[in-house]
């Protein structure tokens, strides 16, 4: 596997983005743990996607710079608390990684998954898609530039070529 | 009107707010829509107080945030039953993160007052402090009185946290008095007044 959540951590790290709250992915297994081994910053596991939307709405009213970890299915979670952000105009950045995509073993992926860019977008979200691993660290990097100083959502839609392909043992 | 007796409860939300607010120095504050948005306001209109006009179930995540930002400043999020209920799932997240500066009071008042006074699950004999205890909250409790506000304020000004106060108000309609209604004011508002950088970076 490359290295590209190495890259995303080394963004994060740069542009002095501490609250690092998640919902866990597979996809996002190496950046989770280098983001709570690194003591710059907070990790701060959610029960739902949503409670991270508010959180980060928290940490810039305080001056602190946070980024929101899902996977695709926890976009839909999202989508009231998203008024918070566009109502007043806080930064947030999503990376999110895709699933429902590509060799998808479960099936009941899809409909979020092919859906969590538009569903994104009528909220006002920015878009960021990636599926090449060194394009990764940069499209990031736009991403966080154009929500901290553009004070508004900004997501990075990880492709699922970029995953390890799950399973399920079978 | 359905009653469930709150409706004679001896508390009263806006002498609560007061009681909450009245000493509040560099106290950080998050109020809930609704309700305890507008007692928060009815206190006085406050640069270093978020009011919140949508955003349900979102308040104490955005107290959590707040708190974990500026560990020097005591953080209090106020807010309703409903609003509360629609975030249960949070103050599981505080429990893991365990800030001591925050506090989390809620203004139960057993409805949802905006949409119409229909009875919340508390009315039902769901205890959020039960729940939050249960999650794992430092301290937690029930405030029913006067006696019992007055016991539980050196707890939420000075207590090593995270704190969570379920205050039994009663069931009323009250005049609206409504915070600056512009989201964006609201937040460049907050940064000025809190960072010594100013409103943006």
């Amino acid at each position: 596997m490359s290295n590209w959540p190495d890259g995303i951590f080394r963004v994060l790290l740069t542009l002095d983005v501490c609250q690092i709250a998640y919902v866990p992915d597979a996809g996002h297994t190496r950046l989770i743990k280098l983001c709570r081994d690194e003591p710059a910053m907070i990790a701060v596991p959610l029960t739902t996607e949503e409670e991270g939307v508010s959180l980060l709405a928290g940490a810039w009213l305080g001056g602190q710079r946070g980024v929101l970890l899902m996977q695709s299915s926890g976009v839909g979670n999202c989508i009231n608390m998203l008024g918070l952000t566009q109502s007043c105009r806080f930064p947030l950045l999503i990376i999110a990684t895709m699933r429902g995509q590509w060799q998808e073993f479960n099936p009941w992926q899809e409909p979020m998954g092919a859906a969590a860019g538009d569903v994104l977008s009528a909220m006002g979200v920015g878009i960021h898609e990636v599926d090449r691993p060194e394009y990764v660290e940069g499209t990031v990097q736009n991403a966080a530039v154009a929500a901290f100083a553009g004070e508004k959502a900004e997501a990075v839609l990880l492709h699922q070529k970029l995953m390890p392909v799950k399973t399920f043992g079978k | 009107m359905v009653e469930s007796g709150s409706e004679s409860y001896p508390l009263k939300r806006r002498d609560v707010a007061t009681a909450l607010l009245a000493e509040r120095n560099d106290m950080l504050v998050v109020a809930g829509l609704g309700s305890t948005a507008w007692d928060a306001t009815a206190t006085g209109d406050h640069p270093l107080t978020f009011p919140l006009w949508g955003a349900m179930g979102g308040a104490v995540t955005i107290g959590l945030g707040l708190a974990l930002a500026q560990t020097s400043h005591r953080v209090l999020v106020i807010t309703g039953d409903g609003e509360m209920l629609m975030g249960l799932g949070s103050l599981a997240t505080v429990a893991a993160q365990a800030p001591v500066n925050l506090v989390v009071c809620v203004f139960d008042n057993e409805r949802y007052g905006e949409t119409g006074m229909q009875l919340t699950h508390t009315a039902m004999g769901v205890s959020l402090t039960e729940v939050a205890a249960a999650c794992g909250i430092r301290i937690t409790g029930d405030v029913r009185s006067e006696d019992q506000l007055a016991e539980a304020l050196p707890v939420i000004r000075n207590a090593v946290g995270p704190v969570f106060f379920n205050i039994k108000v009663r069931a009323e309609k009250l005049d609206f008095v409504l915070p600056p209604k512009n989201g964006v004011e609201l937040k460049e508002r907050f940064r000025l007044a809190l960072l010594d950088d100013g409103a943006t970076d």
